[in-house]
């Protein structure tokens, strides 16, 4: 039988409720996630504002894509953001979550209180932030001040901005990071602990050679979600900052948006759109590459 | 460690998450010229700002909003992603397989990729400034297909046999059999669903301009962006506090239920 005639013979043998429940997805894919993809290899080739017809350009786009400062620094700026976010991240999701594991009371107390921003809208998150940042009378210049301190301009210096915003994230994400590491932790079976107690192994090692090693599939998956919100930062530079000061704060994200909205490049913008699609995926790519590879050595 | 230091250490960190929240709350509640002050306590308090932002912005109009979208998109993703789980998990057809690797495949690909040609779908079909461009794009879940499929597999095939030996069709299986004991896996898609939609602002923005459509967290950030604020803080806060009190009051209530959803997304890493 021929490989058509065994396909025939498959769907003809095919319970037809199957197709039938699945056609509305068949139908969203077509029309939300292939039509698109297509288009935009399209897009990438032409200049298109939506109101003149589409003009074909060639590969004119990418040679200004690599060109361009402003992708090049909404990039090194996304990157800027990663390397404090991450690092910040499992530090505090993991400090917490190993507090939390520990013989206490009021755990989902404290756990539910921690969560708390994770919920609460991003800009809602944002509007408070930005009051807290505030140079003049925002809260942490408060307090910095009581404590003997000078102001910091958390928003104001182009090298500070992009700090700040990784920190106000970190606050807003830790929270689904700590239940992450908690489940983590007690999914590591209890024998392992007690055979290095009977080996004489400090506290110490044990983290450094049970713990940690054991929360490596804990750590890539906020390493890969983290990288993913990072490149996807949108509306907190948008009502911080704008972008500014000096474009320090211009994400990949809100360059798309400018692009396609502010300038009307719809070409471009989808270009943009892809060459930030291809670099989260290489980087997610490197990252679990690396991430299990220097864990398992 | 010793206990008491564990608590200080616990203690720190829950004021460090919840105090500018409360901060946010009783500031939005002063007069301007004391939302500088550290202290939760103010003589002057007033909803004057809160007058003054009702008067403003559509703020309920777009909680209504918020409301229709995200309940809309949550019925389908449940409704329809259940559908599909289901026929993954349970019903025999060619396909199949190449069709879950598919579903797979699209949560891989980044968003951005396709933002600007859905953007320019929208355009096409004069949706934008419509309820359908808010609507129609997240109307199934390719995660939520996947966390229906993995539920279903743990149900026992001795229950859907007898029910097909009764005479029941798939429709009434899944809904009648099948629903009964997913309520776990209903209530983490549905609670993912309707977060994930009531905090999105991004798409909002880029399909809606008319103010009687938008989306609450969109009309609050445009709000604190234009004129319409006056720099006044007072206005910004309780604009910010208007749009955190539904979910926190959700939260309060159904507290286990949103840990559990949300970390759901972090297992599929």
């Amino acid at each position: 039988m021929s490989r058509r005639a065994a396909l025939l013979a498959a769907i003809r043998r095919s319970d037809t409720n199957g197709y039938i429940f699945v056609l509305p997805y068949v139908i969203f894919f077509l029309a939300f996630v292939a039509y698109p993809l297509v288009f935009s290899f399209v897009l990438m080739f032409h200049r298109w504002n939506l109101v003149s017809p589409m003009e074909w350009v060639g590969s004119k786009n990418f040679i200004r894509l690599v060109q361009d400062p402003l992708f090049f620094k909404s990039l090194f700026n996304t990157l800027t953001f990663l390397a404090i976010h991450i690092p910040l991240q499992i530090f505090a999701a993991l400090g917490f979550a190993l507090l939390l594991n520990t013989r206490i009371r009021g755990r989902g107390f404290f756990r539910g209180i921690y969560f708390l921003p994770v919920v609460v809208s991003g800009v809602a998150v944002t509007i408070l932030w930005q009051q807290l940042f505030s140079f003049d009378y925002g809260v942490l210049n408060s307090l910095l001040r009581l404590a003997g301190l000078g102001r910091v301009p958390w928003l104001i210096d182009a090298n500070i901005a992009m700090p700040s915003i990784a920190v106000m994230a970190t606050w807003k994400n830790v929270g689904i990071y700590i239940v992450l590491f908690l489940a983590g932790l007690q999914g590591i079976p209890r024998e392992l602990y007690e055979a290095a107690r009977i080996d004489g192994a400090s506290p110490l090692r044990q983290f450094l050679y049970i713990t940690f090693p054991m929360l490596n599939p804990t750590i890539i998956i906020i390493v890969v979600l983290s990288t993913i919100g990072g490149f996807s930062l949108f509306i907190e530079p948008y009502v911080l900052t704008g972008g500014g000061p000096m474009q320090s704060t211009l994400s990949g994200m809100l360059y798309i948006y400018n692009q396609a909205f502010y300038f009307g490049h719809m070409g471009y913008a989808a270009t943009l759109g892809f060459v930030y699609a291809a670099v989260i995926f290489l980087v997610v790519t490197v990252q679990r590459r690396v991430i299990e590879r220097d864990i398992a050595t | 460690m010793k206990s008491v230091v564990k608590y200080i250490l616990l203690t720190g960190g829950a004021l460090v998450f919840v105090y500018p929240f409360l901060w946010m709350f009783t500031s939005s509640l002063k007069p301007e010229a004391e939302i500088g002050d550290l202290g939760l306590w103010s003589t002057a308090f007033s909803f004057i700002n809160y007058e003054k932002v009702l008067v403003k912005i559509p703020i309920l109009r777009a909680l209504l909003n918020s409301l229709i979208v995200s309940a809309s998109c949550t019925t389908t993703v449940v409704i329809l992603g259940s559908m599909v789980g289901y026929a993954l998990s349970r019903l025999r057809f060619a396909g199949k397989r190449g069709l879950y690797m598919l579903i797979l495949f699209t949560m891989m690909i980044p968003f951005q990729i396709v933002l600007i040609p859905q953007y320019i779908l929208m355009v096409k079909l004069g949706w934008t400034d419509t309820y359908l461009a808010l609507i129609a794009p997240t109307m199934i879940s390719a995660f939520g297909i996947v966390l229906f499929r993995q539920f279903f597999l743990s149900i026992p095939q001795a229950l859907i046999d007898a029910a097909r030996i009764d005479g029941c069709n798939e429709v009434t299986i899944l809904f009648r059999i099948i629903y009964p004991l997913s309520r776990p896996v209903i209530i983490t898609v549905a609670l993912l669903t309707f977060m994930t939609n009531w905090n999105e602002v991004l798409w909002p923005m880029m399909v809606v301009r008319e103010r009687s459509l938008m989306t609450m967290p969109q009309i609050v950030a445009l709000f604190s962006t234009g004129g319409e604020a006056e720099s006044q803080l007072g206005y910004l806060l309780a604009a910010a506090t208007l749009l955190a009190l539904p979910v926190v009051i959700a939260y309060a209530f159904f507290q286990r239920y949103f840990i559990e959803s949300m970390a759901s997304t972090g297992l599929k890493g």
